[in-house]
């Protein structure tokens, strides 16, 4: 009899310390949830009030009771939005694709071909992982100006398409296919390119997608080599978009509008992230840098 | 396997020749670059070889205010952010439900434009006329404030700096941590359980060496990542770094090569050697202190 009730009573007292440690434990994850949401919330609340009553507000409201798109309409309308946004979505996909077309036989050549001076060429392209963009950027400009290609899209594109790091990881799982399938394929008559085509590329289609995917988070996000290469608005990217936005666009004090932008600009990545969570999340891990 | 140099040399031209052009020639010319001294870019001659656009670098109060910023950055921000990682990753990987969701959520700052975002931040920091914004509001509930954390005192605006910079490295580090944790295997703990161990101890003594290769990876990458710091200090401060006392040593070497202060690609050069000369330092030492603490 006694012991059983020192047996409830220890299990009751464990039970109310697990309790208490998970109250602590999501109390602190939904702290931190919140720290990284608000400043989303806040970005899409802004976007939605009125210049007027905005202005009026000299303690910030938390919510609005009369939500205009009026921003959104002055966002394409007052600065050159929709242009920023086809110029990244160019930049983007041209990047993306001819780094694709660069680095898919490279990697096929290191994993399944054999060739004088491999390793040694090999070693040389790791060696390149280390080198910061800092170092190269600056004879790049130089490059680009004296090509007259400032304000091109070639300009933009070129220096951006070499990556070793995906090259990297291609040939990595590229190398991991029996060399079996190849002889068989050889023996069948099947060319390199086909191989290439038929059996390497849907067999590694994960790892492209990762690829693919960091790439093109890489490119709509960058702005130091766009900002370098370009001066007319013609040419900018959201990057510079936004910079151009908060220091001349809509008279600076127009914060709605500019938190309209802000959205506009932030949607397609969260979209593509929300679709790929999974995909992104599991290559990031395995091939991510930024931090 | 049979040899076919020929055709793996075609199938590797693409990829040669772009890192031929836009990486290998560049890093032996940028150590050209800051080696010329007097380089004019309009005329592209220079006077002579030797090392003075290094000393003129290093005696610029500019870069030296940048070295100071880029330092007190990577001092606070790369221990606070690997530190909350770990406290959050640990946190996440004791609990089932909503566990997927705060992974996403966390996660969201990865995948969005550092410079649209930290736009934000400006907004939700800055003083104005018509407002004194939300962090002063926050601020005057415990009696302080107002500051003016954007055009205000230097270390208001580095608190910023770092606020923001934490919040958009931490996707990473967490994602990082969590899959760290989750492939530690499950029989360590057990054991630990059977005789009796206390939790923090399990942490102390399985966890954390167990983690410590992928931790020590963060902690490498997180002050290679701070000492670039750039764009955010952009988004936040604006572009002209320099009147802001902002600029960090990648923002320098920026300005120098292009902007109102640019046209010296000598400068910038030296600068860029100097920041990969630190950067290089500093990993090297974190590699020397692994080899002692870090268990393989």
């Amino acid at each position: 009899m006694d012991n059983k009730q020192t047996y409830e009573v220890i299990e009751r007292r464990a039970r109310r310390r697990t309790t208490v440690r998970n109250v602590i434990v999501y109390l602190f994850l939904g702290l931190w949830a919140l720290m990284v949401l608000f400043p989303f919330y806040w970005m899409v609340l802004t976007s939605f009030k009125d210049y007027g009553s905005y202005n009026a507000e000299y303690i910030p409201k938390f919510y609005t009771l009369s939500p205009t798109l009026q921003n959104y309409a002055d966002a394409f309308t007052t600065v050159d939005l929709a242009q920023y946004f086809l110029n990244t979505l160019i930049f983007t996909v041209i990047t993306t694709a001819l780094m694709l077309v660069v680095i898919i036989p490279a990697a096929f050549a290191f994993a399944r071909l054999n060739f004088r001076g491999k390793n040694l060429l090999f070693t040389l392209f790791l060696a390149l992982m280390m080198i910061p963009n800092e170092l190269v950027i600056i004879t790049n400009y130089t490059t680009v100006t004296n090509l007259d290609l400032r304000n091109t899209f070639a300009g933009l594109i070129l220096p951006s398409v070499a990556s070793v790091f995906y090259l990297y990881l291609l040939k990595e799982n590229f190398a991991q296919i029996p060399d079996e399938l190849y002889y068989a394929a050889k023996v069948d008559g099947t060319s390199d390119l086909r191989y290439l085509w038929k059996v390497m590329m849907p067999i590694c289609r994960p790892t492209i997608v990762t690829v693919t995917i960091l790439k093109v988070i890489e490119c709509w996000n960058s702005y130091v080599w766009p900002r370098l290469v370009t001066d007319d608005p013609a040419y900018y990217l959201v990057s510079n978009g936004i910079q151009e936005i908060r220091e001349n666009g809509f008279g600076r004090e127009n914060i709605p509008a500019m938190m309209a932008a802000v959205v506009v600009i932030s949607v397609p990545l969260v979209v593509l992230f929300l679709l790929f969570r999974k995909k992104i999340m599991a290559g990031v891990a395995r091939g991510g840098t930024k931090g | 396997m049979e040899k076919n140099n020929a055709k793996a040399w075609l199938y590797l031209l693409p990829a040669i020749l772009f890192l031929g052009v836009f990486m290998v020639y560049p890093l032996i010319d940028v150590f050209i670059y800051s080696f010329e001294e007097g380089y004019n870019s309009a005329s592209q001659t220079y006077f002579g070889i030797g090392t003075y656009n290094y000393s003129y670098v290093l005696h610029d109060p500019y870069f030296l205010q940048a070295v100071k910023n880029t330092f007190i950055l990577v001092v606070i921000t790369v221990p606070l952010s690997t530190g909350l990682a770990l406290l959050i990753s640990v946190g996440l990987s004791s609990i089932k439900k909503l566990r997927n969701l705060f992974q996403t959520v966390y996660f969201l700052p990865y995948v969005t434009n550092t410079l649209a975002v930290g736009l934000v931040f400006m907004v939700l920091f800055k003083k104005t006329a018509y407002t004194d914004g939300l962090a002063n509001l926050i601020l005057s509930i415990f009696n302080a404030g107002p500051i003016d954390f954007i055009d205000g005192p230097y270390w208001a605006k580095m608190f910023v700096l770092c606020f923001y910079t934490v919040w958009v490295v931490m996707p990473f580090k967490i994602l990082i941590l969590t899959s760290a944790l989750a492939s530690v295997n499950q029989d360590y703990y057990n054991a630990a359980r059977v005789d009796g161990t206390s939790r923090f101890r399990m942490f102390y003594k399985i966890t954390l060496p167990m983690i410590s290769p992928m931790l020590f990876y963060l902690v490498i990458t997180g002050f290679i990542g701070a000492f670039k710091a750039y764009s955010d200090a952009v988004a936040l401060f604006g572009t002209n770094l320099n009147a802001a006392e902002m600029n960090t040593i990648v923002g320098y070497v920026y300005d120098m090569l292009y902007g109102d202060s640019g046209g010296y690609p000598s400068y910038a050069s030296a600068a860029a050697i100097l920041l990969f000369a630190i950067v290089l330092t500093i990993t090297t030492i974190n590699l020397l202190v692994s080899r002692k603490h870090v268990h393989y």
